[in-house]
């Protein structure tokens, strides 16, 4: 290879602030870009005014900016466009994007469009043989899998939120920011951004509770969930749930804990019947300890609980109130 | 409206363990029992209940063997007007080849919006969707929450992260990837099923269509699968109920939470 492609983040914002897994792809970035000897570059689509530059210049070699108020919110039919050109002209080795909602509209359609091979929700990256190769999560967090790409100039990668936590001092680049030109002739969007609305606030606020009995599929019947509700209540905690529960339209979104409800941060998550999505996982990263039953022993909570009890979580449930009582 | 909705049947892991082929780069399926996948159904209850409010047909399609038309059976018994069943014969497979082959197919049917999940529960990808859009030229959104149609229009829900969710309008044609909970998925009977047999299930072989032998390459290649080392995790509390409930009220008190 004559020139060794610039390994390229995606910044990703929201509300006016840089998301973590912005930081969290600039990290691992940079680690490959160490043992590689590539040039860590991070592009910015932002609109007018906004100071993310400034943000990141201590995170990468380069900051490409575009800078136009139709990137005022993400809009996965412009960025597209802009960044398909951009990695066309420049053909950077490897392109990370979030494994977030926005880079799940963007990667696939970039991937197709610049002819770039991806792989998707990484949790981690090799490089071999100047390939990268990717490790992944399959059949919700039971199997890994290790991907490699057909030959191309360059590869996308979209990189699970969480993976890769930056430690203290991880920022030690000096950027040069660079202006970058905008496309003249960008289409009309095909989207038009209307507003973020917030879920509705509930009775409870799970975010703040101390101890949280927590009930997953293994529930197995809406009728179940006022006994564990009746559970909750004895020992003086609050009921909170996965996401399937709340698919099922069997308890409130308030109660919802993972990365499309609430982070939670108890003293205790007492885990009953959650098999342990990796977005619920993440809501309970601020968890200080985990107890989680459940009758699948190879269920991928018990890889992040402190406790593990495999069992029907009703037995336990029940003799939990036999001892309450007396 | 006239709704393509692209569905998959994948096997049910929960509460299953899984074994590594033999040659290492796969599950062993053998043993699993097979489903439609959970965010294809919602895509399918989404596109029957446009059609039951605003008109139109509804087209599913997917990509398998003869025993993969039970969930095209299952769509049709829920409202879906027809179904496809594209057979690969025996060539591997990844998202780009399946969303590649599910253009060439859709693009020979009328159509305002094409609805797939946002993922297969398998995989766990969440390319299909998105690339299909990209191949067909339509405007995408992913993890959609909500839809309702306004004229050539329409008003829809993105999920986003920390229950946070964005409101857009996009044009249609357009494809949507469909997130679990926006709708309350229908009950199946086997009565249902038996009567959706009437209605028209077409087979097209791979080979018929005209896709050269780079449409059909795939651009990742599995090298290994594996499970996760057994070691790392949980500290197991064993025992009967009574004495785990001991144990786990006894590690409530040490770390201050009182009941």
């Amino acid at each position: 290879m004559s020139k060794m492609g610039d390994i390229f983040v995606i910044v990703e914002h929201r509300k006016g602030e840089i998301r973590s897994i912005t930081f969290e792809m600039l990290y691992k970035a940079g680690e490959i870009c160490k043992a590689l000897n590539h040039k860590l570059t991070a592009v910015l689509l932002a609109g007018k005014g906004q100071p993310f530059a400034s943000d990141i210049s201590k995170w990468a070699d380069t900051v490409l900016v575009f800078e136009d108020d139709r990137f005022m919110d993400f809009d996965s039919d412009t960025y597209k466009e802009v960044i398909n050109r951009l990695i066309l002209q420049q053909s950077p080795f490897i392109t990370l994007i979030g494994h977030t909602s926005w880079g799940m509209d963007l990667a696939p359609a970039l991937s197709v469009r610049a002819g770039y091979p991806v792989a998707t929700d990484c949790v981690d990256i090799i490089v071999e043989g100047g390939r990268p190769k990717a490790i992944r999560q399959t059949y919700g967090g039971k199997a890994f899998s290790r991907v490699s790409f057909r030959e191309s100039p360059g590869y996308l990668i979209t990189v699970r939120p969480g993976a890769f936590i930056p430690p203290d001092g991880a920022a030690d680049r000096q950027a040069n920011v660079v202006m970058m030109d905008i496309p003249s002739d960008l289409g009309p969007a095909k989207r038009d951004f209307v507003e973020f609305v917030d879920t509705a606030a509930g009775e409870v606020d799970i975010s703040q509770a101390e101890f949280l009995v927590s009930i997953g599929r293994g529930v197995g019947e809406k009728e179940n969930i006022d006994a564990i509700k009746d559970l909750a209540d004895k020992m003086g905690g609050t009921l909170s749930c996965s996401r399937p529960i709340v698919d099922m339209n069997w308890l409130p979104k308030y109660h919802q804990v993972g990365t499309s409800g609430k982070s939670v941060r108890p003293k205790i998550y007492l885990a009953l019947g959650i098999s342990g999505a990796f977005q619920h996982v993440a809501g309970i990263s601020g968890a200080q300890t985990v107890i989680a039953v459940n009758k699948d022993k190879k269920a991928p909570i018990f890889r992040v609980a402190d406790y593990g009890v495999v069992d029907d979580l009703f037995s336990i449930a029940d003799a939990l109130k036999e001892k309450i009582k007396g | 409206m006239n709704i393509v909705v692209c569905i998959k049947r994948v096997p049910m892991t929960q509460e299953v363990d899984l074994e590594i082929d033999a040659d290492g780069r796969g599950v062993n399926r053998e043993p699993l029992a097979y489903v439609i996948n959970d965010w294809d159904n919602y895509a399918v209850e989404e596109a029957v209940l446009l059609k039951e409010e605003l008109g139109g047909d509804v087209t599913a399609i997917t990509i398998g063997g003869e025993e993969d038309e039970e969930i095209l059976r299952r769509a049709m018994a829920m409202g879906a007007d027809r179904s496809i069943r594209i057979d690969p014969g025996d060539r591997v497979m990844d998202s780009y080849v399946v969303s590649r082959v599910l253009a060439e197919v859709i693009k020979g049917i009328e159509y305002d919006l094409v609805l797939t999940g946002v993922q297969a529960d398998d995989d766990n990808c969440g390319l299909v969707g998105i690339m299909l859009a990209e191949h067909l030229g339509l405007a995408h959104a992913a993890v959609v929450t909500g839809f309702t149609a306004d004229g050539n229009q329409a008003t829809i829900k993105i999920e986003l992260e920390g229950g946070i969710n964005e409101v857009s309008k996009i044009r249609l044609p357009s494809l949507l990837s469909i997130q679990t909970g926006i709708n309350e998925p229908r009950y199946v009977s086997v009565i249902g099923i038996k009567k959706a047999k009437k209605k028209d299930l077409e087979v097209i072989e791979l080979g018929d269509l005209p896709l050269s032998d780079e449409d059909l390459s795939p651009r990742t290649i599995i090298e290994e699968v594996y499970l996760p080392p057994e070691t790392e995790g949980a500290q197991i509390i064993e025992g009967d109920p009574s004495k785990v409930a001991d144990e786990i009220i006894r590690i409530l008190t040490e770390k201050g939470v009182n009941v």
